[in-house]
């Protein structure tokens, strides 16, 4: 891991502590990026809290020339620029590890480590005498703490200056004031630590044409090219963003240029009762249109969920999903609303999920969203999570071919409506078990009613128990064969594995790291992503082939291992768990400690079983 | 409750309007409501507002939430799409559908169970918004489809058919509207399909969010001697306190428009609201002057009917939002998409 020169290069973790409302987040952002163009696989974890201004705020950069994106849980460098959070950051620092902090101010001796180097860099004093705004010397302590990281992991500085750039150089005095402060802390550091630290960059080229996205951008990015027109939310942490991006994307792309007029509409709802309410609107007048929500959202819109899959009407719902139950923690990740989603309303419904795992997927996935809710005709909720929408993630750029157009499903225009002699909204039906529909104001052939009251497959009202049951029947034959058309679970063997590791989302970079930490004590796993529900059989499979699986998930009670459990044929007992669902990230170390765990419990039983 | 088709038997003496229909192509399948029920009379007022306006009937959209009033989409214009959907939500649905499709023309069908408690939300929202559309509560002042409980429409002291009075102060959807910002507030009576019709093809042509509260007696559990919602009650203190008469765009306006403060109100479409009576010093564009008058008189407990606030200067949702004039359904799909080479570059600023 070392170079000729006994320095760990490409290879280290950094954490960031610092005060939300100060502006961190663009010095912590600043840094992360002049790495990912360093060509070095890099990835940002941002550990917030949920408040505007003063609480503890946290972002770790790990940096791993061999690609693994997960979290890291050893620090090698702290920059700790929170008193009030000192104590605990001190301590998280690997032994031998590094912590810059502001040296304007005495450190508590009782918080002194013999086994970790103290950098200090007069931070606030550098910025007081170089500044004389209060708001600026507090903004640019930041930038000087970025300066001095860039000098102590050998930074590509042309890189730093060329982002300052970027951003501020439209506005001089912004540039300059960044300029400045960088240098404080750049010139400061060089001239007081021995630079380099034992751990630092060098530039690469691992990333390619790869590009660095937020999953909720990606995911507003998919719906605009979807060709979604309505949209429809309330504002909830942390789903927000997929709608101010879509809003800033259509605003770029969707506006006539003749007529200046929108060709998209946003409205902000009432409540998320409302937000789905307007999706099935516009849904059912033949607009693609979404929602963007979270886990409170989906509570809210179970009621009305259960109407579009029960009346068949068209609807993408995207989960941003966080920590539950009830408000739960907003600002922090977990994959907690499986259960929730896969079965919302009451009643017997059931509907199709989509799991993508990083930004690139959210751009796929949302697209394919629409296309399976027109074929289908029915909600498909794709369910991201906080790690996957609000971090920004070093992914393979997204690929779109001109030659898509949308999958619109069956709808009869008027020309359709004249070949036959009379329309009936749920009848017939085809290999999918779907039936055609119209859209209002097209025929006055394709007129129809429609109902979340008992219907019969004409579309009449009906009360008769055998002709609800045929709808209801059909209902969940056409929910089956969507398992065809939901992305196939990506699948990693490896020679003589014993067992499966199962996995789904955001938790896929900590798995596949996991399963490479294991391989490397000889312990091989063969490795599987469930990507849609309902699921595709080789999911099954899968599960039947192996002598036991471990599902790694993010909440408490084994969402996924319950629908694995209710929805494939797999016994429970070839089913364990490993669960992590305190808010944070995962990272390879849960996995590989959890997994070690329990086959060690497993050798003891034997053991035991056979001295006895 | 199973619809029940209607024979189609038209006698060729029918009068037919200017698409060649006659009335009794604006109906729709058999009311399963009570006998009597004066729901009944608005959907005929409907179906004759519709006929008389000769609007296709294919490009009528007719929403409705839960409850007896939401069944009545069903029971006019049967070749118009409808959506029965679920209890107070009908005003997202519609808000989403004028959202998609800005051509069409939306009718509402609630009650006061619907729009004033479980939808009052929602309805205060479409009001805000100025949705394009004609929001029609059938107020009974009970809960009929569960058997006669209090709606928040029912007026202090009124007594239940069990004979508990009712302690909570109502909700009045006029005032509620007027204070909310609507742009067209009426008042009618089921009984009183001369004022009715007229009114609904005002609010056909209206653009924006078009709210009518109707009187409809409950004739099995609110018809009764202690009730305020009776068919008794509303014949003896209603007051028509508007008059008007809509005056389709083609039509020339021959007659002369009264002295007494009345007024036209020309709608976009070219159509003519003409208020041939109102009260002394009533100025039905006046938002203000409408809620004193209304305060004034409606705490005596006279019922106030007419078509009472019209502002046709108000944008509506689609203005607000300066949505294309294209119907969002009708953009193809090539002008939505920005392509391949749209994508890349915009991915140089994720670099």
């Amino acid at each position: 891991m070392q170079d000729a020169l006994g320095f760990r290069v490409n290879d280290f973790a950094v954490k960031l502590a610092n005060v939300n409302g100060t502006g961190s987040a663009s010095a912590n952002g600043l840094i992360m990026q002049a790495i990912f163009r360093m060509g070095i696989p890099v990835t940002g974890k941002n550990l917030f809290p949920s408040n505007i201004q003063g609480l503890p705020t946290w972002y770790e950069i790990r940096v791993n020339k061999q690609g693994y994106g997960a979290r890291a849980l050893d620090y090698d460098l702290m920059v700790a620029m929170n008193s009030q959070t000192y104590e605990s950051d001190v301590r998280e620092v690997r032994s031998g590890g590094y912590l810059l902090y502001d040296s304007t101010w005495p450190l508590d001796p009782a918080l002194h480590r013999d086994d970790i180097t103290f950098l200090g860099v007069p931070l606030a004093r550098m910025c007081n005498e170089s500044f004389s705004d209060p708001r600026e010397r507090i903004l640019m302590k930041n930038i000087a703490y970025a300066g001095s990281l860039c000098a102590v992991l050998d930074m590509d500085m042309e890189i730093v200056d060329r982002l300052l750039e970027e951003k501020y150089g439209k506005k001089q005095s912004l540039l300059d004031s960044n300029h400045k402060a960088l240098r404080l802390g750049y010139d400061y550091a060089k001239q007081h630590f021995e630079c380099p630290l034992p751990f630092r960059l060098e530039k690469m080229d691992a990333n390619g044409d790869k590009i660095l996205i937020d999953g909720n951008t990606a995911t507003a990015l998919g719906c605009i090219y979807a060709g979604a027109t309505v949209a429809a939310w309330y504002p909830i942490t942390p789903a927000t963003s997929v709608m101010d991006a879509f809003k800033s994307f259509c605003e770029k792309y969707r506006r006539d240029p003749d007529t200046g007029r929108n060709n998209y509409a946003i409205l902000q709802a009432e409540d998320e009762l409302a937000a789905i309410g307007m999706v099935l609107g516009a849904g059912w007048n033949g607009a693609r249109a979404f929602t963007s929500t979270a886990g409170p959202g989906i509570s809210l819109m179970n009621e009305l969920l259960g109407l579009a899959y029960y009346a068949e009407i068209p609807a993408v719902v995207i989960d941003v999903q966080r920590v539950g139950p009830s408000t739960g923690m907003p600002t922090r990740t977990q994959q907690a609303d499986l259960l929730e989603c896969a079965y919302a309303s009451h009643g017997d419904t059931r509907h199709i999920l989509l799991f993508p795992a990083n930004p690139s997927e959210c751009f796929d996935f949302a697209v394919k969203a629409f296309d399976l809710a027109e074929h289908f005709q029915t909600p498909v909720l794709m369910l991201s999570d906080l790690d996957i929408g609000m971090n920004d993630w070093v992914t393979p750029r997204l690929q779109w071919d001109d030659a898509f157009r949308p999958d619109r499903g069956r709808v009869l225009g008027a020309e359709d409506l004249e070949q036959i002699k009379k329309f009936y909204r749920y009848w017939p039906d085809d290999q999918d078990h779907v039936a055609a529909r119209t859209l209002p104001g097209v025929s006055p052939k394709g007129s129809f009613f429609i109902r979340g009251s008992g219907h019969n497959k004409f579309g009449g009202y009906t009360e008769i128990p055998d002709e609800y049951q045929e709808v209801m029947d059909r209902l969940a034959a056409k929910h089956r064969a969507a398992a065809k058309y939901v992305p196939e679970p990506h699948v990693f063997r490896r020679q003589d594995a014993r067992f499966g590791i199962v996995t789904l989302g955001g938790c896929d970079p900590a798995v596949r790291e996991a399963t490479d930490l294991l391989a490397g004590r000889g312990i091989a796993a063969d490795y599987l992503r469930v990507r849609g529900f309902p699921f595709h059989a080789d999911i099954e499979k899968f599960l039947m082939e192996h002598e036991f699986s471990f599902i790694v998930e993010q909440n408490r009670d084994a969402q996924l291992k319950a629908l694995l459990t209710l929805e494939t044929g797999a016994p429970k007992e070839k089913l364990r768990s490993i669960l992590v669902y305190g808010g944070f990230p995962l990272s390879a170390r849960h996995v590989v400690d959890a997994v070690l765990q329990q086959l060690a419990c497993e050798e003891a039983i034997t053991d035991h079983a056979v001295h006895r | 409750m199973p619809s029940i088709a209607k024979p189609i038997a038209t006698h060729p003496s029918l009068q037919r309007n200017e698409l060649g229909l006659t009335i009794r192509d604006y109906e729709g399948s058999m009311s399963t409501l009570c006998a009597g029920c004066g729901h009944d009379s608005i959907t005929a007022a409907i179906v004759r507002a519709f006929w008389e306006l000769s609007t296709p009937p294919h490009l009528i959209a007719k929403l409705s939430g839960i409850g007896c009033s939401s069944k009545t989409p069903t029971y006019f214009v049967g070749g118009a799409h409808g959506f029965n959907s679920a209890h107070g939500r009908m005003a997202s649905i519609a808000t989403g559908a004028a959202a998609a499709n800005r051509d069409l023309i939306y009718i509402g069908i609630s009650g006061d169970g619907d729009s004033l408690s479980i939808g009052l939300g929602q309805l205060c929202h479409a009001i805000r918004r100025n949705v394009r559309m004609v929001y029609v509560i059938e107020n009974n002042g009970v809960y009929g489809l569960t058997k006669g409980q209090f709606s928040a429409s029912a007026d202090v002291g009124s007594k239940s058919k069990r004979g508990e009075p009712n302690r909570m102060a109502p909700i009045d959807p006029v005032r509620l509207g007027l204070s909310l910002g609507a742009t067209f507030v009426a008042r009618s009576f089921s009984g009183d399909k001369e004022q009715l019709v007229p009114i609904l093809k005002a609010a056909v042509g209206h653009r924006g969010f078009a709210l009518i509260d109707v009187i409809s007696p409950c004739v099995t559990f609110n018809d009764h001697s202690g009730s305020t919602k009776s068919y008794l009650q509303t014949r003896k203190h209603m007051i028509r306190a508007t008059e008007a008469d809509f005056v389709p765009p083609a039509q020339e306006i021959l007659a002369h428009i009264g002295s007494n403060g009345a007024t036209g109100v020309t709608l976009h479409d070219g159509s003519v609201v003409r208020f041939t009576s109102v009260p002394p010093g009533y100025d039905p564009r006046d938002r203000r002057k409408v809620s004193a008058y209304l305060d004034r008189h409606q705490d005596s407990g006279e019922v106030l009917t007419g078509l009472l606030y019209l502002d046709e200067s108000a944008p509506d949702m689609h203005e607000l939002s300066q949505t294309s004039e294209v119907p969002l359904v009708n953009i193809p799909y090539e002008t939505l998409c920005p392509g391949a080479k749209a994508l890349d570059e915009l991915q140089e600023e994720f670099r």
